[in-house]
């Protein structure tokens, strides 16, 4: 019988009770989103990750006011009371919550401001990958034939190139900054989106309702917004949400090998790197920075997870299958 | 057959091409500054600029240029590094018994520790089994490599050995040939800290198509055969559940022969990719785009190789 | 009759009137391969010359069994594919292979009504917006009017027009395709393509669904070509029948001399298998037993391409394509594809062909 209560979830029926309801609200149909976020918010492992990251977004938006109440600025040395008298770093303590680093700073201001690189490029690039993935996937799916053969291929060659490598030899060419981890970051993942929007709308075109669509004489663009990208919304939010913790490591991997934001800017995979020298003395130098990347990418991979069982339901049917 | 394969390696042979194309235009025609410069390292005199650019046709036009350099790429001369004027494709050759230790062994700890997990999480969904499955695969898809190793040298390399217990190295690499033994203990930290991440993608991957394979009509039939549950999963299951996984396989290990970057930084061991940091931070030119066309060369031959035995593993591809 | 339509245009086409002139239609789909240039290797002949004339006010059954160019014939109609050769005219203009622009207005005349209540409308959108799409692509009503519009059509159909923000998950089949029949209707066209309008439906709703089009017709006078592969619905709906096989009409008469006077043994065939409700007749009457399967449409039988599993065939059936006259003293409408057609009362389930068939049967495996 699960098939059958999977199978409800998928076609998007009301729930059986009418009375429950008012009756304005039965007449409206509920959007496909709005039953998949009914799902989720019985998902509570979501719920907490959603809650986690709004944290994190919070705390890179007023990160000056947490810093400011915390008493420490991210760049501030202090010396004096940072460094222990052999001049390696604090563990940590009352004043230092999460001890400092080998300059004396605190780590803890200099994670609230690392949450900030890192949530901006990784929402940045996601986006940025994802406008570009879409347009492309769509044009060649869409359109089929020479124009997708050229685009697939085109797509193919990008997948092919030595990313992390190539990505390396970009950044020294130009000049490590923040505007460059974006691009890079996007220019390796739009075609991975590419690739998944273009086997969607492979098998979206075949439908009947694009040429019904197409006998009403609806243009292409039109039909690629009104009837072909709609029915993309609900793995492309998955795909976006899995992609920013993908954008989050590999700007912190940048940062790591010094190709990353520019120092003394704080970001979790500078603080790593500058970590490598006193580490071993000090592990909350490392385990800090490590900890707060651990935590932003698992909430965005756990959060991935619950919308993928959220928004497609056919994956519950082949568990019900069973 | 001959057909597919001869239209793989000719767009392999095209994807090669491209990103020579793109690696010349990236450092002769967009890098900002005068590329000559690039040649000669940090610091050059005007009379070493001069040099370079006669030596490496630089006062010529552009088209000319790059065609002189497909020239050298087809004669298998990636050119010589400034830093040590050795010449780029030794070095390649020389580091890559060591990256390709580490690719090889971290393969079969992703391998070993993914699939069983990702087995054991398909055949009994919703379990708790399948819950720490899952927590295993989205913690471990969390860890990139430079964290996981910078973990495994604080508590198996530096505590242990703050308790007298020098198991792991911290650092360099022994080759196989002269001493097994030594090479496993030298690579067995980086192999873990490398495979992390991938076992944990493969487990997850596992899991999905196994359990969609599950769902097939033709298995309905082998368990309405009175097949075993055991002979059901892994004679007939898990076949087809792993093409994805073959397909992964190839073009990650492809990938990390050209270099893993990260974790040969981390473990300190002399392979492609910490040679790459080198030229990087020393700006080495030759060497950084012999290395990338080296790991392209690598990502083509084994997405040609992972085609193949797709077609050869799954009957249903049609060799069009 | 002259009526001024909802759209504010002339309706001037006479009760009678040929509405669709198609002439000598053909359409092949071409089979590629290659590894760098695709060249064609075949050609899927869907489509291969078909001549059919449509009138207006009338409904044309379009019978045949699956993969005999029925659906592609509608698309062309309807402007969907571009033609390989031929011609269509509608309501006087040439309308065969017209740019996306030119044929835009033909496309509110040109309606289809899809077979898939599920596949032909768009899960993500409300039926309010999926119904009035045709007001919008063609910037008929927008807003406030739009909405009045289509709550209107939704009432004509059957639809509650408090429904209009439901998604069309959150109906019934039968229910879907009158949603499909209102967007089908929303631009007051003069003819609908009804694409097996029915067949994916319960039996107890095709009924339902075949009297809404029926009620349609006669309120707004449209005129209809219906394809199905149900012959008991065609001869229920449709005035005029054209039988096709292979992309080529094989049969083409008014309703009922088709049914009673079959003279194409195809037609024979088709009509043999359709169960009669009186067990005394169907025990008396002969089935006609097929031998082979259909050819494949990318390498059809020269001459007659009925030729492979016609009982009645002979030399010339191979030799030459036979024409689409009337047999007998047949009336002018009622024409065949035959040269040897069948008579009144003969029974072709005991005749042996004269040709030797094997040799055009498919090979097993040669389509593949």
């Amino acid at each position: 019988m699960t098939i059958i209560a999977a199978d409800e979830l998928a076609e998007g029926r009301p729930p059986a009770s009418p009375d429950s309801q008012p009756p304005a609200q039965r007449i409206e149909g509920r959007t496909p989103l709005q039953l998949a976020w009914a799902r989720l918010r019985r998902d509570k492992v979501s719920i907490f990750c959603l809650f986690v990251i709004v944290l994190l977004v919070l705390s890179a938006v007023f990160a000056p006011v947490l810093t400011g109440w915390i008493g420490h600025g991210p760049n501030e040395q202090y010396r004096d009371i940072g460094l222990s008298p052999e001049g390696l770093p604090q563990a940590p303590n009352g004043t230092f919550w999460l001890g400092t680093d080998d300059l004396g700073r605190d780590i803890l201001s200099r994670i609230i401001y690392g949450t900030r690189v890192s949530l901006l490029v990784g929402v940045l690039a996601t986006a940025l990958a994802v406008l570009v993935g879409l347009a492309v996937g769509t044009t060649s799916g869409y359109y089929g034939g020479k124009v997708d053969t050229f685009l697939s291929r085109t797509m193919d060659v990008f997948l092919s190139f030595p990313f992390l490598l190539f990505a390396i030899s970009l950044v020294s060419v130009f000049q490590p900054s923040l505007k460059i981890s974006i691009f890079v970051i996007a220019f390796f993942t739009w075609s991975n989106v590419g690739r998944i929007v273009r086997g969607q709308v492979l098998s979206i075109r075949e439908k009947e309702y694009i040429e019904a669509a197409r006998s009403l004489g609806a243009g292409d663009f039109r039909i690629m917004t009104v009837d072909v990208i709609p029915n993309l919304v609900a793995p492309l939010i998955v795909y976006s949400t899995l992609l920013i913790p993908t954008a989050i490591v590999f700007e912190a991997t940048l940062s790591f090998l010094g190709l990353g934001v520019v120092p003394p800017t704080p970001t979790w995979g500078n603080m790593i790197s500058e970590s490598l020298s006193t580490y071993l003395q000090a592990p909350w130098f490392v385990f800090f920075p490590s900890l707060a990347l651990f935590i932003a990418t698992l909430a965005f991979n756990l959060l991935g997870d619950g919308l993928r069982d959220a928004l497609d339901p056919r994956a519950a049917r082949v568990l019900a299958r069973k | 057959m001959g057909r597919f394969i001869a239209r793989r390696l000719l767009f392999g042979v095209v994807v090669l091409f491209v990103i020579s194309l793109a690696v010349f235009v990236l450092f002769f025609v967009v890098a900002p500054g005068d590329p000559a410069a690039n040649f000669v390292g940090k610091s050059p005199t005007p009379e070493q600029i001069q040099q370079a650019k006669v030596r490496y046709g630089l006062d010529k036009p552009v088209p000319e240029q790059y065609l002189q350099y497909v020239g050298r790429l087809l004669h298998g001369d990636l050119g010589y590094s400034f830093r040590n004027a050795e010449p780029v494709r030794k070095t390649l050759l020389d580091r890559l018994p060591a990256t390709a230790s580490l690719a090889g062994g971290a393969a079969v700890v992703w391998l070993l520790m993914g699939i069983p997990i990702g087995i054991l999480a398909a055949t009994k969904p919703r379990s708790i089994r399948d819950r720490l499955a899952t927590v295993f695969a989205l913690g471990g898809l969390s860890i990139p490599p430079f964290v996981a190793g910078l973990l495994l040298l604080y508590f198996l390399y530096y505590r242990l050995s703050l308790n007298g217990l020098d198991i792991f190295p911290a650092s360099g690499y022994v080759p196989l040939t002269q001493n097994p033994f030594e090479w496993a203990r030298h690579l067995i930290l980086p192999w873990f800290a490398l495979a992390l991440v991938t076992a944990a993608s493969y487990s997850r991957i596992t899991r999905g198509s196994l359990l969609e394979v599950l769902g097939e009509d033709y298995i309905r039939t082998a368990r309405a055969k009175g097949l075993s549950e055991r002979r059901v999963i892994y004679r007939h299951g898990l076949r087809s559940a792993l093409t994805p996984v073959v397909t992964l396989l190839g073009i990650d290990v492809g990938t990390l022969l050209g270099g893993a970057i990260v974790t040969e930084v981390v473990f300190g061991l002399q392979g492609i990719g910490q040679n790459a940091i080198v030229a990087v931070s020393t700006g080495d030119l030759p060497v950084i785009f012999g290395t990338v066309l080296f790991a392209a060369f690598f990502i083509v031959i084994a997405n040609i190789l992972v085609d193949i035995a797709y077609a050869v593993l799954d009957s249903r591809v049609r060799l069009a | 009759m002259t009526a001024v339509d909802h759209a504010g245009r002339t309706v001037h086409t006479q009760q009678g009137e040929v509405l669709l002139r198609v002439d000598n239609a053909v359409k092949h789909f071409p089979i590629k391969q290659g590894i760098v240039f695709q060249k064609e290797v075949a050609r899927v002949h869907a489509v291969d010359g078909v001549d059919l004339e449509v009138r207006s006010g009338e409904t044309l059954g379009l019978v045949g069994e699956t993969g005999c160019g029925k659906s592609t014939l509608a698309r062309l109609v309807a402007g969907l594919y571009p033609m390989t050769s031929g011609s269509i005219e509608f309501d006087g203009q040439d309308i065969s292979n017209l740019s996306r622009k030119a044929m835009r207005p033909f496309r509110r005349d040109i309606q289809m009504i899809f077979q898939d209540p599920y596949g032909s409308l768009n899960p993500r959108r409300r039926v309010g917006s999926i119904i009035g799409d045709p007001f919008d692509i063609h910037n008929v009503a927008s807003g406030a009017d739009r909405k009045k519009r289509v709550q209107e059509l939704m009432e004509v159909v059957g639809l509650n027009p408090e429904h209009y923000n439901r998604f069309p998950a959150e109906f019934s089949g039968g229910q879907r395709q009158r949603i499909g029949v209102a967007r089908a209707l929303a631009l007051r066209p003069k003819l609908i393509i009804c694409d097996e309008p029915v067949s994916a439906l319960d039996v107890s709703i095709q009924a339902q669904v075949i009297n809404l089009l029926d009620d349609l017709q006669k309120e707004f006078g449209l005129t209809y070509i219906f394809i199905a592969h149900d012959l008991s619905v065609v001869r229920h709906v449709s005035d005029r029948v054209a039988v096709m096989y292979l992309g080529k009409i094989e049969e083409i008469a008014d309703v009922d001399d088709l049914y009673d006077k079959p003279r194409h043994p195809y037609t024979n065939a088709l009509l043999s298998a359709v169960p009669v409700p009186d067990p005394d007749r169907a025990d008396t009457r002969e089935r006609i037993i097929l031998r082979g399967d259909v050819p494949s449409p990318v390498n059809p039988p020269d001459g007659c391409p009925f030729h492979p599993r016609c009982p009645k065939a002979q030399t010339i059936c191979v030799d030459e394509m036979p024409p689409l006259v009337p047999a007998f003293d047949d009336p002018a409408s009622h024409r065949k594809a035959c040269h040897f057609p069948v008579a009144d009362g003969e029974d072709i389930s005991t005749s042996t062909p004269s040709i030797d068939q094997t040799s055009t049967e498919p090979k097993v495996g040669s389509t593949g």
